[in-house]
């Protein structure tokens, strides 16, 4: 492999502590070395502007069927959008539902080499690897969901955790997933009764378990099988009027309970798309913001991590493995609805948004996004997404960098509201003046994530033995700059490497990558119990059998990274 | 007012999409400069002028800017897309698109148009003196914002799923029309001076049909109130009246429900 020298460039890496100093940084092999361990390399002039490792997504829908429904029923979402193959870049189109090709291509034009898919239906764990298969350059990992799954809450409601685990650890080699991920713990179940879960005490029906037992339980077996990255929750009663005590109660539920994992993180909980779960007030009518006390308990807290859900004010498309509340968003904006049922497995719907910059609500949706990272005091804790695409698409996440290292920019935008001054009232974000450095930038959208995700032994920085994921910014952050420029620059890198491959050079495309899907493999004793329920959920109530329903073999993962891990002592 | 001429001198071997034919890409150009403006054929890139004559200048501005299109033009989508001013003057049949999305001006069709002419149509003036296909004046294909304003007139028939989504503006056809009209509509005008087959107003939730001639199948979601005379712009004479669609959502205003309208005219 080619060796690569990228020189003079200011660099921000939290892994390495360097805030800008102008430093060099050496590429072979596929990973970052020391300067002195390359030969012959080509020179990557980097004066002048900025490098920072690639960036890593905790938490996007990016593959998967409710993904793929959200294409084949929004057309007008690719309308004007498509642009022909050209180069080595293969045809591509969409905005808030792109498709995988360029889902990839987007990512990498950001600087971003590792994209997390969040919430796998393990019945469609095949199409959701091959979709994966099919998106150029990104590493990518998929989260299936647990949080309604029949085995879990059998389980939970005796608090069989090492049931629950053996059974956790089961599905993630079946499905080749990465992560525990509950989506409204409970409720999608209880809404096949037309009912939801709105409180981490509700019951849910015929199960006779609560949300707080669910959520509990699977923090509970995760530890117990010490995974990479923590349970990942969307807890109950998102996008509510008021719902910020049900995410208060939610995080308490992380109360005591202390990582017991080998890969590097400190969370127990990562709490997802905390825009989402931050408001008060009781109706639309006096919708308000809770940023600051859900991000207060955050910083007092350090077993939590969680990322924004920011809203970019775009038209999008919602699309969520909570199914009542895609249901309840229809009914709101009367638009487009689909929705599904899986098995024993969870539920889903998907309605398309328009987040308009002339509805009050809208407004202070995208104040309270931004609130939470700027109230945040440890920002390798607190992450930057738009949970793509429900609040926005990821190819704004340069605009929201503008918007949180920019207080000019903020108020701009601000202003432009129509309801300025009520959503002022409702909001903090104009009494904040802080602006987020490119350190702080890093952190939120590197090194945090990659923390937390327990892989902080190959992604997140830039220290000698990590993966040469490294991003080059044509932005100089020493000289005079507009607000516009920072999108600008973020928007576009100049140079990508992807483990040591160059795929982006002057701006284009230059590789398809070597794409790398990231899963699970955890070893548990023998657990005849749950490989007999296994056997027998199959053979009553599937529609399909077990040989039809695991993920192996080259077709969907043909270049698998797969992380061991031991929880047979 | 400066007149472009195009004449088409070559067929293409599949369709030719065309949306540069409009006075806003012609505005300040020379015919040289128009004949080297894009086409594209399946995936390929050509000259306007591989498969057109080309004479005469354009305007300045889109306004001051006439383009007559004579031939053959039934392989030629998207004329006029996007307009926002001047004049399109079409001799011949044209296929898809004709003034899609256009936003002003005028565009007159010596001929019949293919499906989807006026999808999502802003405003202006859009004349078709022969038989229009489906989709006149409807969303794109599942989007949820219809034709919004402007004007369509067609003087022979149209096909199925006219103004579907529908929000404003208005459509009048001299013949008579095939199944769908005004599907989910909330707002807007259809007038048909011939006659309607069925499902007439499917999840309308406003907006108005007049019907001049018959109508096969009545919706079931539809209720008959009065009967109302009725002279404006050309409607004359006295109508059925029919509300619904009632199986949809309607909102209030000033404490009325407001409901989607068909008319069926009993005596001139
Ligand atoms: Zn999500």
């Amino acid at each position: 492999m080619a060796e690569y020298l990228i020189k003079n460039g200011f660099v921000f890496d939290p892994v390495l502590g360097i805030k800008g100093d102008v430093v060099d940084i050496a590429i072979k092999d596929g990973k970052i070395v020391e300067t002195t361990e390359v030969k012959d390399p080509k020179v990557i002039d980097a004066a002048g502007k900025t490098v920072m490792a690639g960036g890593v997504d905790i938490h996007a829908h990016v593959a998967g069927p409710k993904v793929n429904v959200g294409r084949n029923f929004r057309p007008e979402d690719k309308l004007f959008t498509y642009k022909p193959r050209s180069g080595v870049e293969r045809m591509q189109g969409g905005f808030s539902v792109p498709t995988t090709i360029r889902t990839g291509y987007n990512y990498a034009r950001m600087g971003y080499t590792t994209v997390m898919e969040a919430a796998m239906p393990p019945l469609y764990a095949r199409h959701t690897h091959e979709e994966i298969r099919d998106t150029p350059i990104l590493d990518q990992g998929a989260y299936p969901v647990f949080g309604n799954n029949w085995f879990v809450l059998e389980y939970l409601k005796n608090h069989e955790i090492e049931n629950t685990a053996a059974y956790v650890a089961w599905l993630l080699r079946a499905t080749k997933g990465y992560a525990v991920k509950v989506v409204n713990p409970g409720g999608t179940e209880a809404w096949g009764w037309g009912l939801n879960c709105e409180n981490v005490h509700d019951p849910v029906p015929y199960f006779d378990i609560t949300p707080a037992q669910i959520v509990k339980g699977l923090i509970e077996a995760n530890e117990y099988l010490g995974l990479p990255h923590s349970m990942h929750i969307h807890a109950n009663n998102l996008g509510n009027p008021g719902n910020y005590t049900t995410t208060l109660d939610t995080f308490r539920l992380s109360e005591g309970i202390k990582p017991r994992s080998k890969f590097g993180r400190d969370q127990v909980m990562h709490h997802t798309h905390v825009q989402f779960h931050s408001y008060g007030g009781d109706s639309w009518g006096n919708f308000e913001s809770k940023a600051p006390e859900v991000i207060d308990y955050v910083n007092s807290h350090d077993n939590i991590t969680i990322d924004l859900g920011a809203v970019t004010l775009d038209e999008t498309t919602t699309m969520t493995a909570d199914g009542p509340f895609e249901h309840h968003l229809t009914e709101l904006n009367h638009l487009k609805w689909a929705n599904t049922d899986v098995e024993l497995e969870t539920g889903s719907g998907v309605v398309p948004y328009v987040y308009s910059p002339n509805i009050k609500v809208c407004a202070i949706q995208w104040c309270i996004g931004l609130e939470l990272a700027l109230l945040a005091k440890d920002p390798m804790r607190v992450f930057l997404s738009t949970d793509h695409p429900n609040a926005g698409p990821f190819t704004r996440y340069p605009r929201i960098m503008k918007w949180l290292m920019s207080e000019e920019a903020r108020r701009q935008q601000i202003d432009s509201f129509k309801h300025r001054d009520k959503v002022i009232e409702a909001t903090n974000l104009a009494g904040i003046d802080r602006e987020l450095d490119l350190y702080e930038i890093a952190q939120m959208t590197r090194a945090g994530p990659a923390k937390a995700l327990g892989l902080s032994q190959i992604y997140g920085g830039l220290a000698p033995g990590l993966d040469a994921d490294v991003a080059v910014y044509d932005f100089n952050p020493s000289e005079p700059y507009a607000p516009d420029d920072i999108e600008k620059a973020f928007s576009s890198a100049e140079h990508l490497f992807k483990t040591g491959v160059q795929v982006i050079r002057d701006r284009e495309i230059v590789s398809n990558g070597n794409k790398r899907t990231l899963w699970v493999n955890a070893k548990v004793n023998e657990n005849p119990q749950v490989m007999r329920d296994v056997r027998e959920k199959f053979l009553r109530y599937y529609t399909v059998t077990l040989n039809n329903y695991e993920v192996s073999g080259h077709h969907y993962i043909p270049n698998p990274y797969v992380i061991e891990v031991d929880a047979t002592q | 007012m400066e007149t472009v001429t195009l004449t088409m001198k070559k067929q293409p071997d599949l369709y030719l999409e065309a949306d540069n034919i409009t006075p806003d890409a012609f505005a300040g150009k020379k015919a040289e400069e128009i004949a080297d403006l894009h086409v594209y054929v399946g995936r390929e890139q050509h000259r306007l002028g591989d498969f057109f004559e080309v004479s005469g200048k354009a305007g300045s501005t889109p306004e001051t800017t006439k383009i007559v299109v004579n031939g053959d033009l039934s392989r030629v989508k998207y004329i006029g897309m996007k307009m926002t001013g001047g004049e399109i003057v079409v001799n011949g049949n044209a296929d898809m698109y004709v003034g899609a999305w256009m936003q002003g001006g005028r565009i007159t069709v010596n001929g019949n148009v293919d499906a989807f002419a006026g999808t999502g149509m802003k405003g202006g003036e859009l004349v078709i003196n022969g038989n229009a296909g489906n989709y006149l004046g409807a969303a794109y294909r599942g989007d949820w914002r219809g034709m919004s304003g402007g004007k369509i007139i067609v003087a022979g028939n149209a096909g199925s799923d006219i103004g579907t989504f529908m929000t404003g503006g208005e459509i009048t056809i001299g013949g008579d029309v095939d199944v769908h009209v005004a599907t989910h509509a909330e707002g807007g005008r259809i007038v048909i001076k011939g006659n309607a087959k069925s499902r007439l107003g499917g999840q309308m939730v406003e907006g108005e049909i007049y019907v001049f001639g018959t109508i096969d199948v009545m919706m079931p979601g539809f209720a008959y109130r009065q009967d109302v005379d009725i002279d404006m712009d050309g409607i004359k004479g006295r109508f059925a009246l029919y509300e619904g669609d009632l199986g949809e959502r309607h909102r209030k205003r000033k404490g009325q429900m407001i409901y989607g309208k068909i008319y069926q005219r009993i005596e001139a």
